[in-house]
């Protein structure tokens, strides 16, 4: 606690609680501002409500152990069969490829960017990279599906090969999208290591290619996982570009040029075929939502908790 | 051009000391990775310039052939008489409105986390809870729309249900960057305040608001295009849907320009690729320019 002049803290609290006696409308604004704060909080139980309403209604008629331990998923055709595991593997498929792509391509970014970029060149490029992050996912999709996979894919790797819904295409885009994610959250956090470090690795005759990468990148690394984990969740949860370039084929595969179908994939199927409320259809959208609730929630939670564990370690 | 390979290397190297052996492979490998290394910035770029052009070259001679009627038609089973009224109006119903919805709760959020909110435990988890929701994805914001709007409080696949569910979805955006840009105002300026007798509200309405407007409308332009763009969130509460007519109240149906395209792109062969395309050029010229405006607003409003 600083000691300066004037009154104590509480003294001030005390003064300003006066002031709000004094003018009434103000404990109606407060009143206001807290309803506005608890609307997250609700936000929050409703989409809980949303998912396990459905969801459990769904499991009174499969059982549990069929859902997590089969592995094929036919939901919307008969015979139907429940094994979330083939729509795990779409999301862990289109997870994997676009990060062997957008890792390397992100770090080097970020690299760049904080520790070669002049800081005139910093201020141009990096709003620019950040444009990619906002172009809305259905204009991805339909480069994903028309240049990706038409213009290079299939006259790259022969149209044999490279089926028209395939995960490689959707992979490359994912990746360009969640670059922007990538390299920015890691370049905030090599911007943070302090100069020090650098300096002392100069000192020692490291070059600057040594000093970023043996130097800033490990001491940047919480940052830097924390922005991997916030892209995996951001290609986990991303919608539009595989149900539109990565097929609707559930598929036990790693494979990059198979049709295959994520799990955003078939709730979007599902949501534009016409299930009845209460069928089997319908409610295995929630149950499968549940799934992406699950996976998506403890990425962003893991990347906060590496991000506040490791923050001030430095200072 | 401050780049040149020779002023990377920390303290320079002056010819007459010239590195041989294995420092010299040390400096060479350095010089090259600022190559490398920009090369890789550059790619995510290449690609972006690439879409656009990409985008303009398919579709811009199909908006310009017959302007305005692109504009002006609604969605067709026939190539050459489709448009996109529809799909405008209903997106600016539901941009329009989600605006409304979102820029009062979330700047009233900010506001009471970074200055009325008691340090509590209740207060860490609702800081702790936004982050959280900004990580949601989109179409798990859909589930919510569908069960609670759409079936519980029976809104329908309508406007309102639309508008109420992408304002949740992008309240996380404005409310993070509205509470960044409240907490960079000096707290010298509301002592001031305070110390002239002004009320803590008083204080907040007249000091700290004006000095943080440039952060909040950054964080609510994205927003916008955050929302302008979204598609799944939508279809999950049942607006995929042929609309040939135009939206008059919150109550009605309604589809939007992402859906308008997603409809056109996933029609088998060639059929409605240029039309899809068109409207894509519609739809970024929106996302690219308030991106630009953003950008514009938070160099003008620097705070190093």
């Amino acid at each position: 606690m600083a000691v300066g002049p004037g009154p104590a803290p509480e003294l001030m609290e005390d003064q300003i609680r006066k002031s709000w006696r004094k003018k009434p409308h103000e404990s109606v604004i407060l009143g206001l501002l807290t309803l506005c704060a608890t609307i997250s909080l609700v936000t929050t139980a409703a989409i809980i409500y949303s998912l396990v309403d459905e969801t459990s209604s769904f499991f009174r008629e499969i059982p549990i152990t069929d859902f997590l331990f089969k592995t094929e998923w036919q939901a919307l055709q008969n015979p139907k069969k429940f094994g979330i595991w083939e729509l795990v593997a779409g999301t862990v498929n289109v997870v994997f490829w676009s990060m062997a792509i957008a890792l390397p391509l992100g770090l080097a970014a970020a690299v760049f960017l904080s520790e070669y970029a002049s800081s005139r060149a910093r201020r141009t490029l990096k709003p620019m990279l950040e444009v990619l992050a906002g172009v809305p996912t259905v204009v991805y999709a339909f480069f994903a599906l028309t240049v990706v996979t038409q213009d290079f894919l299939r006259p790259l790797l022969g149209a044999e090969r490279v089926p028209v819904f395939n995960s490689l295409s959707a992979s490359i885009v994912l990746a360009v999208m969640i670059l922007p994610t990538i390299a920015s959250v890691s370049e905030d956090a090599m911007a943070n290591v302090p100069r020090e470090l650098r300096e002392g690795s100069y000192g020692l005759g490291a070059t600057k290619l040594e000093t970023a990468f043996k130097v800033v990148f490990p001491a940047a690394l919480p940052g830097i996982s924390a922005a991997v984990l916030l892209g995996i969740a951001r290609v986990v949860g991303e919608t539009m570009i595989v149900a539109i370039a990565a097929g609707s084929t559930p598929n036990l595969t790693l494979m990059p040029l198979e049709s295959i179908q994520t799990m955003t994939g078939f709730m979007l199927q599902a949501a534009i075929g016409d299930a009845a409320r209460g069928d089997t259809d319908y409610t295995s959208l929630f149950a499968v939502g549940s799934a992406l609730f699950i996976f998506t929630f403890s990425l962003t939670w893991l990347a906060q908790v590496i991000v506040n564990r490791f923050r001030e370690v430095y200072e | 051009m401050a780049a040149t390979p020779h002023s990377l290397e920390p303290g320079g190297t002056t010819p007459a000391l010239k590195a041989t052996g294995r420092v010299a492979r040390r400096q060479w490998m350095s010089r090259a990775s600022f190559w490398v290394l920009l090369a890789a910035t550059l790619v995510g770029l290449v690609v972006l310039a690439y879409l656009l052009a990409d985008i303009v070259r398919t579709g811009g001679e199909r908006l310009v052939r017959d302007w305005p009627s692109f504009i002006t038609h609604y969605a067709s089973r026939r190539e050459a008489r489709a448009g996109i009224r529809a799909a405008l109006l209903g997106s600016a119903w539901i941009t329009g409105l989600t605006v409304f919805f979102t820029i009062p709760v979330g700047v009233g959020t900010a506001i009471w986390i970074e200055e009325f909110a008691p340090r509590n435990r209740i207060t860490t988890l609702i800081r702790l809870n936004i982050s959280n929701l900004a990580g949601v994805p989109s179409i798990i914001y859909g589930i919510l729309g569908l069960a609670v709007f759409a079936r519980l409080m029976d809104l329908g696949g309508t406007i309102i249900t639309g508008a109420l569910t992408l304002s949740l979805m992008v309240l996380p955006i404005v409310i993070i960057s509205a509470a960044e840009a409240i907490r960079q105002v000096p707290s010298s300026l509301r002592d001031g305040s305070l110390a002239l007798g002004a009320t803590k509200w008083e204080t907040v309405w007249h000091h700290v608001l004006p000095g943080s407007i440039p952060g909040i409308m950054t964080g609510v332009i994205l927003a916008i295009s955050r929302a302008i763009g979204e598609t799944a969130a939508l279809i999950m509460i049942g607006a995929y849907a042929f609309v040939a007519f135009d939206p008059t109240g919150v109550n009605d149906r309604f589809t939007i320009l992402p859906i308008q395209i997603y409809d056109w792109t996933t029609r088998p062969g060639d059929n409605f690729k240029a039309e899809a395309t068109a409207a894509i050029i519609v739809l970024m010229v929106f996302v690219l320019s308030l991106n630009l405006i953003a950008v514009l607003i938070r160099n003008r409003f620097r705070h190093d």
